[in-house]
């Protein structure tokens, strides 16, 4: 068994990141590297994937068989769907979304990025800032990511050369900072070699930042200060009606954003009426205050009429109203056109609308705008105006990732068709820059 | 709910985030679906679910009810700590019984008698007839790699089959369970959850547990690198001979196929310790029906396992 001295592990904290990266970047081997550097690949794992590469005629394990599931994938050699991996060291647990970079990379990384505290776009080297890289950085920056981290891999393939990292980490700098990204952190690396990933490199001496691992294990992730205006979509209506708590009336959720305290005064929407916080119940405890992120109960003082899909608020409120106007990726084969019905789900409510228009789609590698009357296709980010049959709560999606953000899905069939982001923001960035 | 609790200042823990995602998770189904059930085997991972479901809707009651696939050859133990839960909570318990099917031959048993992936089509049955929309189930993406590719919300067609190619995009926490009549959603709220994770928060929560869990004096017998407990399912083989050793279990299944490690763990702090190190996955230590093939696990979610 194991040589190393049984650690108990302890409660740490959770970072969710994803990892974009074209098919020859390496992103397999960063991730193989990220799950064995931290001794997170067990060994009838490395035996599976021994087995399976010796099968094939492969001389030395191919760490790739340990992220491609599915038998369509081992049998293409292709990765189809984004993948959760989970690990851990001792300071933090991490959830990994491994999005794939194929052809259906907007979707798949949407996907991966919606719920991502940060991003990790994977660069060669050799190659330095390409197109891929740009759509890499414009969609986790139009899906307001946190945190970037640049990697630039494949090191050992230009010397360790500090002058070409320097430059592909100015140029993709100024490119992110035209999206309006801030908060990024450059390491040069070798995944195949296993330099500054999780262990610090020998050969880049002139490099004192920290490895990948370091960071992610570090970047603080605590955002929502206590200041940002409370939103709480309201899930579902406890009522017992039953013994010791006959007239208990809760309304459960999950605290999007801000801090909720006994006292507070609130603003339920869209109805409008004004109620009191009269207590806090976290899953059977009662508690002085939610902050954003708990799955709590909120019991009101005053009885309002107030049932799923109905906004508790407090601070400055939400847009209130039936048209809508955001940025949407496309993400069914059915192209999206100005007259289609669709469902908006937006937290914890469902509408019917109508797409009254597309003005523009936008041209992820040069963010141009391009005319929109052929509606949106696949993989299309455009501006989309939409409106409701009734009215929508909505933040912009730049100020509060759950209030500001909506699917559309065919009412027909139920698929999923598109992402909304409330707010046309992106173009608007890249114009000022 | 006499004491205050204050809320914490420097963020969430990663017990209270993943506690957190899965009462949302479980409140979704509440507010969207008609008719709800929750799968629950006995086994830790199913503990955990209805423990977060409780919490979920306290001070109500869980509004789903329960839905027990048994195999026939289930760990005594396992059934009494089931049916203990149930009375407990005042819970509606479903059971759909392999053995039956196999009685009158709507099911056939298998050459080499494993018995879960005759689960199936109890399991769909069962679904069908109680026009169960939604499922939930206690599988965690971090047991295997066709589960690490698996939604929160997973669609399942009217033969309940699973289709990875035509997944819904899942995103936010915004998760999608519009179906049409005949299909059902599968639904998994420790998705985010590890092995690991399951114990802390057992330890965290107090709560309680089958004792297989716990190391444990037992007759076994080797079979392909596992300790298996001698039963009526058959076994062991004539050439194969017992001997009692101090075992636990890591997972509880059937019989047939659920191997004992060799654990001196007798308490949750000791098993955590003991997983912690161990350089083996659960399923790769105690599961002979991944071992079938390269894509065991897929190839049964298609047909409708979970």
């Amino acid at each position: 068994m194991s040589t190393t001295t049984p650690r108990r592990p302890v409660e740490t904290t959770l970072l969710r990141f994803a990892t974009a990266g074209s098919v020859d970047d390496g992103k397999s081997t960063l991730v193989g590297r990220l799950l064995h550097d931290s001794k997170s690949v067990f060994t009838d794992q490395l035996e599976a994937v021994d087995a399976a590469s010796r099968r094939r005629g492969q001389d030395a394990p191919d760490l790739a068989l340990l992220t491609d599931g599915l038998r369509a994938e081992r049998e293409q050699g292709i990765t189809i769907d984004v993948a959760h991996r989970y690990f851990a060291t001792p300071r933090r647990r991490f959830i990994l979304a491994d999005t794939p970079g194929h052809v259906q990379y907007t979707r798949n990384m949407v996907t991966g990025a919606s719920t991502a505290d940060l991003a990790v776009v994977l660069v060669d080297a050799r190659n330095g800032v390409v197109a891929q890289t740009r759509r890499h950085a414009a969609v986790a920056a139009l899906l307001r990511v946190p945190h970037m981290v640049l990697a630039v891999n494949k090191m050992d393939l230009v010397g360790y050369d500090e002058s070409v990292f320097a430059s592909v980490e100015a140029e993709f700098t100024a490119y992110a900072e035209r999206l309006g990204v801030r908060a990024i952190v450059a390491v040069p690396m070798s995944a195949l070699a296993g330099d500054n990933v999780v262990e610090p490199s020998a050969h880049m001496d002139w490099y004192a930042g920290p490895t990948l691992l370091e960071h992610l294990e570090t970047v603080r992730t605590d955002g929502d200060p206590a200041d940002d205006p409370a939103r709480f979509p309201v899930q579902y209506v406890i009522r017992p009606q039953q013994g010791a708590y006959l007239d208990y009336r809760g309304y459960a959720g999950q605290l999007a954003s801000g801090v909720l305290r006994v006292g507070d005064g609130v603003t339920v929407l869209p109805s409008g009426l004004s109620a009191t916080v009269a207590g806090v119940d976290v899953l059977g405890t009662a508690s002085d205050a939610a902050r954003a992120g708990q799955s709590v109960t909120l019991r009101l003082a005053e009885d309002l009429d107030i049932s799923r899909g109905d906004l508790i608020v407090a601070g400055a409120p939400p847009r209130l109203g039936q048209d809508v106007d955001a940025t949407v990726c496309h993400l069914h084969e059915k192209p999206l056109r100005a007259g289609d019905r669709v469902l908006v789900k937006h937290t914890t409510r469902t509408v019917r609308a109508v797409v009254r228009e597309i003005p523009h789609r936008i041209d992820i590698d040069t963010l141009d705008r391009c005319p929109g009357d052929d509606g949106l296709h696949v993989n299309d980010l455009g501006r989309v105006l939409l409106r409701t049959a009734e009215p929508l709560a909505l933040d912009d999606y730049r100020d509060n990732r759950t209030t500001g953000s909506f699917l559309l899905i065919d009412p027909a069939d139920g698929t999923t068709r598109g992402a909304g982001m409330a707010g046309p923001f992106i173009e608007s960035e890249a114009r000022r820059a | 709910m006499t004491t205050v609790t204050h809320t914490p200042v420097n963020g969430l823990t990663h017990l209270d985030a993943l506690e957190a995602e899965s009462v949302h998770i479980f409140r979704e189904v509440a507010g969207e679906f008609e008719r709800p059930v929750v799968l629950f085997s006995g086994g830790k991972d199913s503990i955990v679910m209805l423990h977060l479901a409780l919490k979920a809707f306290w001070p109500a009651p869980v509004p789903f009810a329960l839905l027990h696939v048994d195999t026939g050859h289930n760990f005594p133990e396992v059934i009494a700590y089931r049916d203990r839960v149930v009375a407990e909570h005042g819970l509606t318990l479903h059971v759909a019984h392999v053995q039956e099917y196999i009685d009158d031959g709507r099911l056939t048993e298998r050459p080499d008698g494993l018995r879960n992936p005759l689960q199936t089509v109890p399991l769909l049955d069962a679904i069908g007839n109680n026009r169960f929309d939604a499922v939930f189930g206690g599988g965690r993406r971090d047991e295997e790699k066709a589960r690490a590719k698996e939604r929160v919300f997973s669609m399942r067609d009217e033969f309940g089959g699973w289709d990875p190619r035509r997944q819904r995009p899942e995103l936010w926490r915004l998760y999608n369970g519009r179906h049409t009549a005949g299909e059902h959603v599968r639904v998994f709220p420790l998705s985010n959850w590890t092995e690991l994770d399951v114990w802390q928060y057992i330890e965290r929560e107090k709560t309680e547990l089958p004792g297989i869990y716990f190391a444990h004096e037992r007759e076994v017998f080797a079979r392909d690198g596992m300790w298996l407990t001698p039963g009526a399912w058959g076994g062991p083989a004539r050439t194969e001979t017992t001997e009692r050793r101090l075992v636990r279990y890591r997972t509880v299944g059937d019989m047939s196929c659920t191997g004992a490690v060799d654990s001196e763990a007798a308490t949750v702090a000791e098993v955590i310790t003991e997983i912690a190190a161990s350089r083996l996955t659960e399923r790769g230590a105690t599961r002979a029906d991944d071992k079938v093939s390269e894509a065991a696990m897929e190839d049964r979610k298609r047909e409708g396992y979970f």
